[in-house]
């Protein structure tokens, strides 16, 4: 089948079979290896990307359903004036270590910051509840999305 | 893990999803949010050879006031009912309860007619509708018909939808101030239940079970008791009663059943502090 995706701005044509999982599309036809697969089982969250501005788990969505729509990847965050805020955030908190997990945790905050752009702890630590992470413990990452969020910059 | 290859239809109507149903028969299957399907056919235990995407009819998914009931479209997701000011107001339950289904991504795709066409014994908000009496609407072939959700869910992953039917519509009373709880008992923030438990107190009291048997179901002896005037703690005792809960890593029958009873009564509990706080 035909399927027509804007990723990161650019328009993507491609003849697909029906049963490409949208993470396979991304990293196996476009090359954007950004987008990690951890488990392959909707439980980890690091193959975490934007559908329409939405985090979704694109291990577990059919590249043919987000026909249409417009995505971002971890790719497509930073622009010409370097890192975005996210990104900037994770790395001035140290809020990484081996780093499987932070393409998938970068893109649930930014849409959690999306979606409630001022989060408390709990919102922050809620929010990411779909995404683990083996290495930090969670502390800086957490420190890191509220330094986002708009309490931080008053 | 990659599913096995089927044909792809993308529904543009309810009639246009119907007519692919009809024509392929049991070999087809409906692709709502794919948030228990696709997993399954990961795994190969679902191959169906023809998927019918209806996620485009945004026109199915929708909050609506229709009087005495608030009107849910089939592919309103997760995320849409937990925001949904209507909801909030006069059916507070499913909207807290849609926020504690899996994780923001889960909730972003995941809809509530997909979980309800599932049913899994396993999930939340079947038991919220079940505890509500909502009546559920499907469109087949020969037509429209309501189904009361009493009557919905038939055996493990098995409801009242024809194969050839579409889910296209839940219709809840509204509980505008009514006591309600929803009791989600895991171990960890994503889980699933172990034993969940939904109570709506709202002159009759309604009480569902997730996760203690092979469907959902309703705790049918507590609610009689307390319609006859038992207290909230000897109506709790008779939680597990005539329910055949499963044994799995997390638990056993057992413990499902002291669970079940515990949950019931702290559901009932906040259910009367929800309407005492109110007034
Ligand atoms: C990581 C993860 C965690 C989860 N945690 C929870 C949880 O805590 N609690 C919980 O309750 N659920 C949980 N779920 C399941 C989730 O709620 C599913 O989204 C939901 O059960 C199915 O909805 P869907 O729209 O994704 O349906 P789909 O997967 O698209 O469809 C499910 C089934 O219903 C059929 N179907 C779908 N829509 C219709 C319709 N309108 N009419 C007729 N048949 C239809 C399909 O053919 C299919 O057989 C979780 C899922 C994941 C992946
Ligand atoms: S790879 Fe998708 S959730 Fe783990
Ligand atoms: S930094 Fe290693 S998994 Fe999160």
């Amino acid at each position: 089948m035909k399927l027509e995706l804007t990723v990161n701005d650019t328009p993507h044509v491609a003849e697909i079979e029906p049963r490409t999982l949208l993470v396979h599309y991304l990293r196996d036809v476009l090359g954007l290896t950004g987008t990690k697969i951890g488990c392959d089982t909707s439980s980890c969250g690091t193959c975490t990307v934007l559908v329409d501005g939405e985090s979704v788990k694109s291990c577990t969505v059919f590249a043919a359903q987000v026909n249409g729509a417009a995505l971002t990847t971890i790719e497509g965050l930073a622009g010409d004036d370097g890192l975005n805020r996210v990104q900037q955030a994770f790395h001035d908190n140290h809020a990484l270590q081996c780093g499987y997990c932070t393409a998938g945790m970068v893109m649930a905050a930014v849409s959690l910051l999306e979606e409630q752009p001022d989060p408390t702890e709990a919102d922050v630590r809620g929010g990411l509840e779909g995404n683990l992470c083996r290495c930090t413990g969670y502390h800086n990452i957490v420190k890191a999305v509220l330094s986002c969020g708009r309490a931080a910059e008053r | 893990m990659i599913s096995a290859a089927f044909d792809y239809v993308s529904a543009r109507s309810v009639d246009e999803a119907v007519s692919a149903l009809t024509e392929h028969g049991d070999d087809a299957k409906l692709l709502a949010g794919g948030h228990s399907l696709i997993p399954l056919m990961k795994l190969r235990l679902a191959s169906p050879s023809v998927l019918v995407d209806v996620g485009r009819l945004r026109d199915l998914s929708y909050v609506r006031d229709t009087g005495d009931e608030i009107a849910i479209g089939a592919l309103t997701r997760y995320r849409d009912l937990e925001i949904n000011d209507r909801l909030q107001a006069d059916l507070p339950i499913v909207a807290h309860v849609a926020g504690l289904i899996g994780d923001p991504q889960v909730r972003h795709r995941g809809t509530i007619g997909g979980s309800l066409a599932h049913g899994d014994a396993a999930s939340d908000m079947p038991a919220v509708v079940l505890a509500l009496d909502g009546t559920l609407v499907a469109r087949g072939p020969r037509g429209e018909r309501t189904i009361p959700a009493a009557e919905f869910f038939c055996g493990f992953l098995e409801t009242a939808l024809a194969p050839d039917e579409m889910l296209t519509e839940i219709r809840l009373p509204k509980a505008t101030g009514a006591g309600w709880s929803y009791q989600k008992f895991r171990r960890r923030a994503l889980d699933w239940a172990i034993v969940g438990v939904a109570a709506v107190r709202n002159g009759r009291t309604g009480v569902a079970l997730v996760n203690m048997g092979s469907t959902p179901i309703r705790a049918s002896a507590v609610e009689r008791a307390l319609a006859s005037g038992s207290s909230i703690a000897d109506a709790a005792r008779l939680a597990a009663d005539g329910t055949e809960p499963p044994s799995d890593l997390n638990a056993d029958p057992e413990y499902r059943r002291h669970l079940a009873e515990v949950l019931v009564r702290r559901a009932l509990e906040e259910a009367d502090g929800a309407v005492t706080a109110q007034r």
